[in-house]
C-alpha cells in the first residue's frame, strides 16, 4: 500500500466534503450561501469535490446588500456561469422597499440587516439548511458554534442550548419552520483557506490582491472611498497600496496596507500577521466585545 | 518553491486534543500559554484581554481570558460548553476542544473528546491526584482517546520539586492500571504561569529530561490513531448524473472510515451481503489506484447492484458484525432523563434507525468506578445498556473502530441529541 502523506489540508478537505454530503442526504431543501468572498469560493470547490460528476444537490444563494464591491459581484456571476449551477439572489433593497429593513441613514452599514433578508429568503424557498463559509477562528462567538448550528423558527441561535456534536455523527433534524446553518469549514483558519486556494489554484476577486486605492484613515482602520464613504470634516483621503482580507459591505469593510500581489504572497503575509482578520477589517465587530454574538443570536450567518 | 513549502506548512498534519482540568488547575492559562508562546495570539486579541484584565483590577495580562467566549461567560467569569481553538507550528496544525470543568463536565468532556487524538490531564502539583483526575482519565479511556498526557502544573508553587512530581506520577500510574488505555501515559512537570516546559524548557526544571508539552504535541505518532486494518465505507450519497455522457454512471460517495482500498479489491455490500470489485476510486478530477482512511472519495464497482445510503462497503474477508441487539456504554447528555418506555432515533454511521434502551446493566460512578444498579438515566450518567434497534446495523466494537462503533441517540419529539453510545 502506498503511503501518501495526509496533510492537515487533506484532513480538513475530507471533513468538509463529508459534511456537505450529510447535508445533501439528510436535509430536504438545502442551499449554499455564496457571496463571491474567499470562504464561499472554497465552499464551491468543496461542493465540486463532494458531488461531481453530478450536479450540486442545492442551489446557490446570495444575500446581496447592494453595498458590494463591483469586482466581487462580477466575479460571483462569472464563477456561477462556469459551474453551470443555479444562483438565487435576494436583495436587501427589496427588504428596505417592503419596510422590513429600516435604515437610519442611506449609507450606514448593511451587514447587520442581512439577517432579515436571509430569513425572508429561507421562508420564501422553505430552505431547511443553509451551508455557509463561517470559521471558528474568526471570532469568539463562532468558536463555540456547532458545525450543524440549529436555528429556531425565528432564525435565532441559542448558544447555551446547542445540541452536543459528537464524532462526525451530525444531528440534522429540524421541525418545519426551523432550520440549520451548516459550516463545513468551521475548523479552517484564514491561513488554511489561502493555502487551499493556492493548492487548488482557485480564482478570487481582484480586490484580495494589493492595489492602489483611495482610503480615509478613520478610527484604527482605512475606509475605502466610494459613493457610500466620503471624508468627513477634518478627514483626508490618501492613496495607499492595500488589499482586502474580507469582502463585505463597502461602507464598513477596511483593507489593510499590503504589497501582496499573489496568493503565495498573501499566504506569507497571513502566516506572519499579527492582527486577526475581523479585528483588522470589520468596523461592525469592534462595536462591542459581544457584537458578533448579539448579531448571531438575531439570525445572522 | 512556493512560500508554503518554504514554511513547511503544506506537510503539516492535523492533531486534535482536549485539555481536561478544572478552572483552578490553570487549564485556561495553559492553553493561553500554548497559544501565546507559539505566537498564535494576535495583537488585537492581546490588547482586548489586556483591557479586560485591567478592568478587573488584575496585574499583568490574564492569559486565561483568551479562551473565554460568550458574553454570559465574561460577565460571570465562567466557561460554558465546548469552544474550539486553533494554532499551528510548522510541523502540525492543532485543534483544541476546550471544555469547562464544572458540573456538566462529563457531557462536555465526552463531546470534546470524541474526535480527539490526545488528552492532556491537568493536575495541580500542590493537590496531587484528585477524584476529578481519576474521572478525567476514566472518561478519556471510555471515549478511546489514543494518547494521554498527564501535565503536572503549578510546579512553581512546589519549588519545582522532583519528589512531588514523581509521587504524583506514581499515584496516577497506580490507578491508571485499572483503565483500558490504548497507549502509554506521558508525564510532564510544568508551570503554565511561567511557561516552564510548555513551549520553552525554562530554567527551573533542569532535572527533567523528557519532552516539553509542545515537543510531544508536535511529535507523538498519530498515524495509527485510525484503524488501518478494516476497510469500512458507509455510503453517504449515490451519484447518478443520468446525463447522456454518464448515462450508466453510479458513484458511491462517502468517507473511508478505516482501512484502505485498492482498485480491483473485492468488496461486500452490507447488509445485503452481495459482492463486487472496485472499478474506480475518484474524487472530482482525480482518479486513484488506492485510498485510505480518512479520505472522502467516490467509488464505482464492476457490477450493477442496488446500493443506497446507509449501506456499508467492506473488504471481503474483513467482516464486521451485523445485529439488531448489542451492548453499549452510553453517556446521557440531555436534561430530559431516559424514558425506557420510549422509542428513540439512533444514528450510526450513515444509517438512521429506531431503537430502544432495552435494559440498563449498571451505571458507572465516575469517581469510584463502582457499578450501581439503576433503572433510569440522567444527564452526565454513564451506563452499560442493551440496545435494540429496528433493523440490524453493521458495526465493530468501539475499541476496535471509533467510527463504526459509535452512535448517537436522538429524541424524536424534541430532535435533541440525548445520548452518545459506544458499542461494546
Amino acid at each position: 500500500m502506498s503511503h501518501r502523506t495526509f496533510t492537515h489540508l487533506d484532513a480538513l478537505e475530507s471533513e468538509a466534503i463529508h459534511i456537505m454530503r450529510e447535508v445533501a442526504a439528510e436535509c430536504t431543501n438545502p442551499a449554499l450561501l455564496f457571496s463571491g468572498g474567499k470562504d464561499s469560493i472554497v465552499l464551491l470547490r468543496l461542493a465540486e469535490k463532494a458531488f461531481r460528476p453530478g450536479r450540486f444537490p442545492f442551489p446557490l444563494l446570495h444575500i446581496d446588500t447592494e453595498h458590494n464591491f463591483p469586482e466581487v459581484i462580477e466575479f460571483r456571476d462569472r464563477r456561477v456561469k462556469e459551474l453551470g449551477e443555479r444562483l438565487i439572489v435576494r436583495s436587501m433593497e427589496n427588504s428596505i422597499k417592503q419596510g422590513r429593513v429600516v435604515l437610519r441613514s442611506e449609507n450606514q452599514s448593511r451587514n447587520p440587516f442581512q439577517s432579515i433578508t436571509l430569513l425572508d429568503a429561507i421562508a420564501e424557498f422553505r430552505f431547511d439548511a443553509c451551508i455557509g463559509g463561517a470559521r471558528r477562528d474568526e471570532e469568539k462567538a463562532r468558536a463555540k458554534e456547532r458545525i450543524f448550528s440549529f436555528r429556531d423558527e425565528f432564525g435565532q441561535w441559542d448558544p447555551k442550548n446547542q445540541r452536543p456534536e459528537l464524532w462526525s455523527l451530525y444531528n440534522t433534524r429540524t421541525h418545519p419552520g426551523e432550520n440549520m446553518r451548516v459550516f463545513p469549514i468551521s475548523n479552517w483558519t484564514e491561513l488554511d483557506v489561502w493555502e487551499y486556494i493556492e493548492r487548488e489554484q482557485l480564482q478570487v476577486p481582484s480586490i484580495y490582491f494589493a492595489h492602489w486605492r483611495e482610503v480615509i484613515p478613520r478610527d484604527a482602520g482605512l475606509l475605502p472611498v466610494s459613493h457610500l464613504v466620503q471624508p468627513k470634516e477634518g478627514e483626508h483621503v490618501e492613496k495607499v497600496m492595500v488589499r482586502f482580507r474580507t469582502v463585505g459591505d463597502m461602507s464598513c469593510t477596511c483593507p489593510v496596507a499590503s504589497d501582496a500581489k499573489s496568493v503565495s504572497e498573501i499566504i506569507a503575509e497571513t502566516a506572519m500577521t499579527r492582527i486577526t482578520e475581523r479585528g483588522a477589517t470589520r468596523m461592525d465587530d469592534q462595536a462591542s466585545e459581544a457584537a458578533m454574538e448579539l448579531r448571531k443570536k438575531e439570525g445572522y450567518f | 518553491m512556493s512560500v508554503v513549502e518554504n514554511f513547511g506548512l503544506n506537510r503539516a498534519e492535523l492533531l486534535r486534543f482536549i485539555a481536561a482540568g478544572s478552572v483552578d488547575d490553570g487549564k485556561s492559562t495553559l492553553i493561553g500559554r500554548l497559544l501565546h508562546d507559539s505566537k498564535s495570539i494576535f495583537e488585537d486579541q492581546l490588547s482586548s484581554i489586556a483591557r479586560t484584565s485591567n478592568k478587573r483590577g488584575m496585574q499583568g495580562v490574564d492569559l486565561s481570558l483568551l479562551t473565554d467566549g460568550l458574553q454570559a461567560e465574561r460577565e460571570q467569569g465562567i466557561t460554558i460548553d465546548v469552544a474550539y481553538r486553533y494554532f499551528a507550528t510548522p510541523k502540525r496544525k492543532f485543534i483544541i476542544a476546550d471544555t469547562p470543568g464544572h458540573e456538566q463536565y462529563t457531557r462536555n468532556m465526552v463531546t470534546g473528546a470524541s474526535t480527539a487524538n490526545l488528552a492532556i490531564i491537568l493536575i495541580d502539583a500542590r493537590k496531587g491526584v484528585l477524584t476529578q483526575s481519576r474521572r478525567h482519565a476514566y472518561l478519556a479511556s471510555l471515549v478511546g482517546i489514543p494518547h494521554l498526557v498527564v501535565a503536572v502544573n503549578k510546579m512553581d508553587l512546589v519549588g519545582y520539586s522532583r519528589e512531588v512530581f514523581e509521587r504524583i506520577c506514581n499515584d496516577f500510574a497506580a490507578f491508571a492500571k485499572g483503565l483500558h488505555l490504548s497507549s502509554n501515559i506521558e508525564y510532564i512537570p510544568l508551570s503554565a504561569l511561567n511557561g516552564d516546559m510548555v513551549v520553552e524548557r525554562g530554567n527551573n526544571l533542569a532535572w527533567y529530561e523528557g519532552h516539553t508539552l509542545m515537543d510531544l504535541l508536535e511529535n507523538i505518532d498519530i498515524e495509527h490513531d485510525v484503524n488501518t486494518d478494516d476497510f469500512r465505507f458507509p455510503v453517504q450519497w449515490v451519484c447518478r448524473p443520468q446525463t447522456e455522457a454518464l448515462h450508466d454512471f453510479r458513484g458511491y460517495m462517502g468517507r473511508i472510515e478505516s482501512g484502505s482500498i485498492r482498485v480491483g479489491d473485492q468488496v461486500t455490500i452490507l447488509p445485503s451481503g452481495l459482492s463486487s470489485r472496485i472499478k474506480e476510486i475518484l474524487l472530482y478530477k482525480d482518479s486513484f489506484e488506492d485510498a485510505f482512511a480518512p479520505q472522502s472519495v467516490t467509488l464505482t464497482i464492476e457490477d450493477h447492484l442496488d446500493i443506497s445510503r446507509g449501506d456499508m462497503l467492506v473488504k471481503t474477508g474483513e467482516q464486521p458484525q451485523m445485529k439488531n441487539e448489542f451492548a453499549a456504554m452510553v453517556c446521557w447528555l440531555s436534561e430530559q432523563p431516559l424514558d425506557p418506555r420510549r422509542k428513540y432515533i439512533v444514528k450510526h454511521t450513515t444509517r438512521v434507525v429506531k431503537g430502544v434502551v432495552n435494559q440498563i446493566d449498571y451505571r458507572v460512578d465516575v469517581n469510584t468506578f463502582n457499578h450501581e444498579t439503576i433503572d433510569f438515566l440522567r444527564m452526565n450518567d454513564i451506563a452499560r445498556v442493551m440496545m435494540k434497534v429496528q433493523q440490524p446495523i453493521v458495526f465493530d466494537g468501539y475499541a476496535r473502530n471509533r467510527a463504526t462503533g459509535s452512535f448517537i441517540i436522538i429524541d424524536e419529539t424534541s430532535n435533541n441529541t440525548v445520548a452518545a453510545g459506544m458499542i461494546c
